[in-house]
């Protein structure tokens, strides 16, 4: 009973006996549902390697997915840039999605326009859509750009993208000079991580491609000279840890570099509240976008996930483009920062020797607890590839990796990752499989953890309802995390992103120790003061 | 290396649009031309007179095949055939299912994404599906593809509403884009005053009829080998017929955009050629009865 004085939430309020009585009486009276016995066996079967076989035998069908769609990718991409409205082509549906999973996961309030395409918009093609939306856009919401990515119901139809635009300025929807720049997001192709490449690549290329009158090739759209601005730039990809934008950032403060982040999305992402709504905040400018071909070079942080990025950049910008890895873990942050100091020729200062001492520290610490732990993981391309390097610098031995978005490239990285370390003899990549799959391996063949989203949570559950015995906890690093609170702002990049790393994983295991030890007078020998 | 120039044909279905396209894509390898065909038709007939067979692996059969179009490589879909002419087909579903369009605008994504358009050729050909029927089938004339448009057409009066029709469609992708109206290929039927009907409705629309292919049996002849005339008998002057057209598309500099003629204008002009029957008003709504009293 829900009283004033006693308010109870959605957990225990449900299982006081009138809402157990009802919800039984409605399952026996209207849901047809099998015998417990029959559900039983049946959850049962699904935890065998039989099921597994037919699992991953699945074709057609995709259960639990470890990705999104590319316009949630391209909507991330376009709120990096200053004063930017995204702005998306199709159904209203899917942009509320994009604005409720983002709001989930940042805790904060998310600005995203449709144009809300309905059937008349599908058979005639959603051109008035366009026009009548960047109308309303640019005069409402006081944006100095307004980025356009697009929903599958535009992409099935065919429309044009670039002519409606065209044809908005010559009709006077919107200034002829206003920024529009867009990009084609189907979100049936690729990913989250797809689209954030595909914006970005329509963005830079809105304000800085041209074509050599002569030859016809790609060139800027003023001259440029790489080197002649002295600064790097910087692509995070679709990066949604805010302290890995702090992070490099101070970085190459530390170093004295100049640097250009293309997208920042950082500030807008994390608004203080002091009773103002800032629909816009921070953010890179569009200058720094147009001076960006002037460059020394640019820094892919997630060089997997950003193939049509990289190559506008090579190709229009004719920057030499670093190949390195994600920053992520000690030898690759090395790896980066002294690219960095390479092509600036700014020494690596005695603060970051300090902070990268610091994690190795750390990591003799703990290493002790984390030895031959056994982790599955899951998540986007390059991220993996980096918890998979800093699990291997660790003595952590990654079992199950699996990735929902990947391509062979990424897989070839991956195994030639694992081979590369004693600790990765065992792991065993799966690229393209979903959590359902990730479930079935969770049963045969157990980790001690699951690293992942809180899409993991269910694995957890399900692996405890077979027995404690068998229950695969979850640790939650990675993208979405809506369960947990102010996750987002945590770093994994850089030295200090491997503090945080090797601080979460210590401590899951730590806390997973005391779960098991802390039962008196019988596993509580272990239930240790000093860990 | 020249500019490379990529052409749309669009016309009626059934006018013969992928007979002519490729025997003038024949021409024009045979005068040392690169180039590459990209049928944009579900029935992925567009390059079966080069290759000598009807090409089985499109690019959406093969996707299908393969799971996704992520999982293709370029090598698995380009095929050469006649004097090197590189051909694609971008294929599509069965009749009665799915979304052809979208298969177009997905096979085209995919050549260009893995870098077809970036090897050394000197034209590029789509041959595209019967009418503009959605946004799919205009992929090939968006902004950054296609630059020429040619309609093939004959002097029969639904083939003529079809070429009037497909530059109204030009006309929209043409004030926001370069795409521009290159000119009307006449494909004869051996209709009276065949040549100068065309003529006059280039006039009309803007633009120019760029050359009047006769009609020959040869072709029919040479279409049941799967070859084309340049290949099957290339001293036969239908073949010249084709290496004129190719050599007129060479040097072609007229591109406009088209001015689409009102469909009233368009029936005086096959009244006047005597193709349509003056309309006589009072006996319209009247019953046979009716007309007898």
């Amino acid at each position: 009973m829900q009283t004033v004085e006693d308010t109870k939430t959605c957990f225990p309020l449900f299982n006081e006996p009138e809402y157990q009585d009802l919800l039984a009486k409605k399952r026996e009276l209207w849901e047809e549902m099998p015998s417990k016995d029959k559900v039983a066996e049946t959850f049962a079967w699904t935890t065998t390697l039989e099921y597994q076989d037919l699992n991953f035998k699945r074709e057609a069908l995709t259960i639990n997915p470890a990705k999104v769609c590319q316009p949630l990718g391209g909507a991330l991409c376009g709120m990096g840039f200053e004063k930017t409205m995204v702005y998306i082509h199709g159904s209203q549906g899917c942009v509320a999605y994009f604005r409720t999973y983002f709001n989930r996961h940042f805790k904060e309030p998310i600005a995203y326009i449709a144009d809300s395409m309905t059937e008349d918009a599908a058979v005639f093609g959603g051109q008035k859509n366009v026009h009548e939306g960047l109308q309303n856009a640019t005069k409402l919401y006081g944006a100095k750009m307004i980025a356009v990515c697009t929903t599958c119901i535009a992409e099935v139809i065919g429309d044009d993208l670039g002519a409606f635009i065209g044809n908005a300025r010559k009709e006077g929807y919107v200034d002829k000079d206003f920024p529009i720049p867009y990009a084609n997001t189907p979100s049936f192709v690729g990913s989250h991580i797809t689209g954030w490449d595909n914006m970005f690549e329509g963005i830079v290329s809105y304000f800085t491609a041209g074509v050599d009158e002569a030859t016809g090739q790609a060139t800027t759209k003023v001259p440029a000279t790489p080197g002649s601005n002295g600064k790097i730039n910087i692509v995070p990809g679709f990066e949604t840890y805010l302290g890995n934008y702090r992070v490099i950032k101070r970085y190459m403060r530390e170093m004295g570099v100049g640097y250009s982040f293309l997208c920042d999305p950082e500030e807008v992402l994390d608004t203080p509240a002091n009773g103002e709504y800032e629909m816009y905040a921070g953010g890179t400018t569009i200058e720094e976008v147009v001076d960006a071909p002037n460059a020394i070079t640019t820094f892919m942080l997630q060089p997997t996930s950003l193939e049509k990025s990289r190559k506008f950049v090579e190709g229009t910008w004719s920057h030499e483009v670093p190949k390195i890895n994600i920053p992520m873990g000690v030898e690759w942050t090395d790896e980066f920062l002294m690219k960095v100091s390479e092509v600036t020729g700014k020494p690596i200062p005695e603060s970051l020797l300090k902070e990268r001492g610091r994690l190795v520290d750390m990591m003799t610490d703990s290493h002790a607890w984390l030895h031959g732990k056994k982790m599955a993981v899951f998540g986007d391309p390059d991220f993996l590839l980096g918890l998979v390097k800093v699990m291997l610098e660790l003595g952590i031995e990654p079992t199950h990796i699996l990735c929902n978005n990947s391509n062979k490239r990424w897989e070839k990285r991956m195994k030639a990752l694992l081979e590369s370390s004693p600790y990765g003899v065992h792991g065993k990549v799966y690229a393209g499989y979903d959590l359902w799959h990730m479930r079935s391996l969770c049963f045969t063949d157990k980790p001690d953890f699951i690293v992942g989203s809180t899409y993991g949570k269910t694995i957890q559950r399900d692996t405890l309802h077979k027995g404690p015995e068998f229950e695969v906890p979850l640790i939650r690093i990675g993208f979405p995390i809506f369960d947990r609170h102010h996750l987002h702002r945590m770093t994994t990049l850089g030295y200090e992103g491997g503090m945080y790393l090797v601080t979460t994983l210590t401590n899951a295991v730590l806390e997973q120790l005391d779960e098991k030890t802390k039962f008196m007078a019988d596993t509580d020998y272990n239930f240790d003061i000093v860990r | 290396m020249a500019k490379l120039r990529q052409c749309a044909i669009y016309g009626k279905g059934g006018i013969g649009k992928s007979t002519t396209t490729q025997n003038l894509v024949a021409a024009l390898a045979e005068a040392g031309k690169k180039v590459m065909i990209v049928g944009c038709d579900p029935k992925a007939d567009s390059t079966r007179l080069i290759l000598h067979a009807k090409m089985q692996n499109t690019v959406m059969q093969l996707a299908a095949d393969a799971g996704s179009v992520e999982d293709l490589e370029l090598e698995d879909v380009l095929q050469v055939g006649f004097k090197g002419v590189k051909c694609a087909e971008s294929g599509g579903p069965e009749p009665g299912v799915g979304c052809a369009g979208r298969g177009v605008i997905t096979a085209i994504n995919f050549l260009e994404e893995e870098g077809a358009y970036e090897e050394d050729l000197d034209f590029v050909f789509y041959d595209v599906l019967g009418d503009v029927v959605c946004g799919g089938f205009a992929m090939p004339i968006r902004e950054g593809k296609a630059q020429e448009i040619y309609i093939v057409v004959s002097g029969e009066m639904m083939a003529m509403y079809a070429a009037n029709n497909i530059s109204k469609g030009i006309v929209k992708y043409a004030n926001s884009g370069g795409v521009r109206l290159a000119g009307l290929i006449c494909n004869s039927r051996n209709t009276d005053r065949e040549d100068e009907l065309i003529e006059a409705l280039a006039a009309k629309i803007g633009t120019q009829m760029i050359h009047f292919v006769p009609r020959h049996n040869v072709v029919q002849h040479a279409e049941i080998r799967r070859m084309t005339v340049i290949e099957y008998d290339p001293t036969h002057g239908q073949a010249d017929q084709y290496r004129e057209l190719a050599r007129k598309i060479v040097e072609n500099k007229k591109f406009i955009i088209p001015n689409p003629l009102e469909m009233e204008e368009l029936e005086e002009l096959l009244m006047e050629f005597g193709i349509m029957e003056v309309e006589d008003e009072k006996i319209v709504g009247k019953t046979a009865a009716e007309l007898a009293a």
